[in-house]
């Protein structure tokens, strides 16, 4: 039986003096709250016992609309502010939520770092191919070709993807998904939250009001479309030629291993170093 | 041969004494699967809502319509088949589907 969005609304907002939120009609930010909402309420984890850290932009505004432990922190430095948190107190269930900007541009030195380091933390990651809030500038997820406020002409650089960055950089689960796929994302943060490692789920998202309107891509509802037509399951996107894969996104689990974890090898260095002490 | 004839025999005796009865009653369900049609009611939150149009453009079954001011309305909720497509893709938490229950009394509203 799925969760009613009343419950949920009573349950996790802060719905009695933060709402209706600052987000455009038709975000994607607040498809993704839902969904974390979900799931969090799917896992049964006590609200006190959930630490969550946001950066600058559209997205770090989800942690003052939700009833959790929360921190709004400086541009870029979510995942910095979470490593701290989860390091003082390990016992937290600490999830970071970013932007693309926020993770990849200003952050991004912290974002392979703590995906290397593979610390028990969980990466949300809203991906809108865009600065949303800032005015339309390009970021380093806008894809080749396309226009914003100082891309007047096309943009001439390319596009990376943070999902197969994580993956190289060593995070041990990373899933994405897309605004329309909405189940999916609820299914993929309850895997993330779960996971023991560094657990990081990409959401493609739509600005449609920034991004959407300069590129002729149409409202919310067509950019939703669109994200229904490209997207392909991992297990599909195996099968096919990388010819037939150019403009499609793959969703779903692309990394899913078993990877010591930072935390918990410090802990065996400690009783190691501590061990040696006695004899001596 | 005979010793299965033998209790061939008894067990139909035992049934026609014993479970007679139950073993009928359970073969008239099974001839006649009568499943309720599950009913939903869907409710807009209009002072959340900003009527982006993600609930009436993507609903399966075209029931959900725009008011006078662009927020969404049902037109008809006997047709809803409860797929929460709206509810999970709604950004605003304006949209709430339950299933409908029966009403006991007659002034129930």
């Amino acid at each position: 039986m799925p969760i009613p969005a009343q419950a949920l609304r009573h349950e996790y907002l802060r719905h009695n003096k933060k709402f209706p939120h600052v987000w455009c009609p038709g975000c994607g930010n607040g498809i993704v709250m839902g969904a974390l909402l979900r799931a969090i309420s799917k896992l049964n984890i006590e609200k006190d016992d959930i630490v969550l850290a946001s950066g600058i932009g559209c997205s770090g505004r989800m942690p003052t609309y939700l009833d959790f432990n929360t921190l709004h922190t400086t541009h870029g430095r979510a995942l910095t502010f979470a490593t701290g948190v989860k390091l003082a107190n390990p016992a937290m269930n600490v999830i970071a939520i970013m932007g693309d900007g926020d993770s990849t541009a200003i952050g991004g030195n912290h974002f392979i770092h703590a995906a290397r380091r593979n610390l028990n933390l969980t990466a949300i990651i809203i991906n809108n191919s865009i600065y949303g809030m800032t005015g339309g500038q390009y970021s380093p997820t806008t894809p080749f070709g396309s226009k914003s406020t100082t891309s007047v002409y096309g943009h001439i650089e390319h596009a990376f993807s943070i999902a197969e960055l994580a993956v190289t950089a060593g995070a041990s689960f990373v899933a994405r998904s897309t605004v329309y796929h909405a189940d999916l994302i609820d299914r993929l943060i309850e895997q993330a939250v779960k996971k023991r490692g560094f657990a990081v789920v990409e959401v493609i998202s739509n600005c449609h009001i920034q991004y959407g309107r300069r590129n002729k891509l149409g409202g919310a509802v067509d950019m939703l479309k669109s994200f229904k037509e490209q997207a392909i399951t991992v297990s599909r996107a195996a099968k096919m030629s990388p010819e037939e894969l150019e403009g499609k996104t793959t969703i779903g689990v692309l990394a899913d291993r078993e990877i010591p974890i930072s935390t918990e090898e410090y802990i065996k260095v400690r009783e190691q170093a501590r061990a040696q002490k006695e004899k001596v | 041969m005979f010793r299965y004839l033998l209790f061939f025999y008894l067990g139909n005796k035992m049934t026609e004494k014993g479970t007679g009865k139950k073993a009928a009653t359970k073969k008239s369900s099974r001839k006649t699967p009568v499943k309720k049609k599950k009913h939903y009611d869907v409710s807009f939150y209009h002072d959340w809502c900003k009527a982006c149009g993600i609930c009436m453009a993507f609903c399966p079954q075209k029931i959900i319509e725009a008011g006078k001011n662009g927020k969404p309305g049902m037109m008809n909720s006997d047709k809803c088949v409860g797929c929460r497509f709206c509810e999970i893709h709604c950004p605003d938490f304006a949209i709430t589907v339950s299933e409908r229950k029966s009403k006991k009394r007659a002034n129930d509203v």
